[in-house]
């Protein structure tokens, strides 16, 4: 669980921070800097988009601070800048195709196991962390950018489904829709490299 | 107490993975992975694919995006004052 965040407490630093206090803000920047640049870099993939988007966020945040109501979490606010900030980056640099959170793929075809077959216990020991690091990387950077930020929110960052439909502007079922297909989609990725050697599905029962 | 189809299962396998499902759909869903090997281990590896994934931190943030992040602020409060 992410360290857990005395909302009170927070609450009186945005207050602090809204009357001007450059102390305060530079705080909560303190605080969600780390998460809102791993949220970018997953998002664009890309490490000088990643450190714009950072940048662009929290120049926004703290232009329109005012315009923060205070009913959600600071950090869901942000997140929302943040990843319109990192889609617009993506629709930039593929200009021809249109990159959105509501695009609609649901098929159902993507969630579809390619192979089913058992994993060792502890997969993830047969890699170093530099090997293991780029596998699990790899995994999400194949994932349609909709998938990755509802992934990320919920899986690695540990928000809600509320906070991430709130954080997304999606509504609850689109975001427990897309966490399912982004989890099967990389649990098939994993497959390849995690699967319990000259095993077939069966092999256990 | 008829039994889930595999599709039903998979709609509903991540508010189980997530503990978020009532008693009865529970108990339903865990008597279809008792007889159905394929959703066990789509099952099982959904599990271990979201927890190697909650302990990482592949990007972790460098310090010279943090400097050049609180210069951009600094000197956005700068143009800002009064």
């Amino acid at each position: 669980m992410s360290s857990p965040i005395d909302i009170d407490e927070e609450a009186a630093v945005v207050a602090q921070a809204r009357l001007g206090d450059a102390t305060a803000f530079s705080e909560l920047l303190r605080r969600y800097e780390g998460k809102i640049f791993r949220l970018a870099m997953h998002i664009t993939q890309n490490r000088e988009d990643a450190e714009d988007v950072l940048q662009e966020t929290f120049l926004k945040a703290y232009e329109h601070l005012d315009q923060f109501q205070g009913q959600s979490k600071f950090y869901t606010w942000i997140v929302r800048i943040a990843v319109n900030q990192a889609l617009m980056k993506l629709r930039k640099r593929k200009s021809d195709r249109s990159v959105s959170l509501d695009d609609t793929i649901d098929t159902g075809e993507d969630t579809v196991a390619r192979e089913i077959a058992g994993w060792d216990e502890n997969p993830e020991q047969q890699y170093s962390r530099e090997e293991l690091s780029r596998i699990l990387g790899g995994a999400v950077e194949d994932l349609a950018p909709i998938y990755r930020a509802v992934f990320v929110l919920r899986d690695i960052d540990e928000l809600s489904t509320e906070e991430t439909a709130d954080a997304l502007g999606l509504s609850i079922p689109a975001v427990k829709s897309r966490l399912l297909r982004a989890r099967l989609q990389l649990r098939d990725k994993l497959t390849r490299f995690f699967k319990r050697k000259g095993d077939d599905a069966f092999a256990y029962m | 107490m008829p039994l889930l189809t595999c599709k039903q299962f998979m709609d509903e396998l991540s508010d189980y993975l997530d503990e978020k499902t009532d008693a009865e759909i529970r108990k339903k869903l865990e008597q279809h992975i008792n007889e159905c090997p394929n959703c066990w281990v789509i099952c099982d590896t959904t599990k271990k694919t979201i927890q190697i994934y909650k302990g990482m931190d592949p990007f972790p943030m460098p310090p010279d995006v943090h400097s050049r992040l609180m210069f951009a602020l600094e000197q956005k409060m700068a143009r800002n004052k009064p």
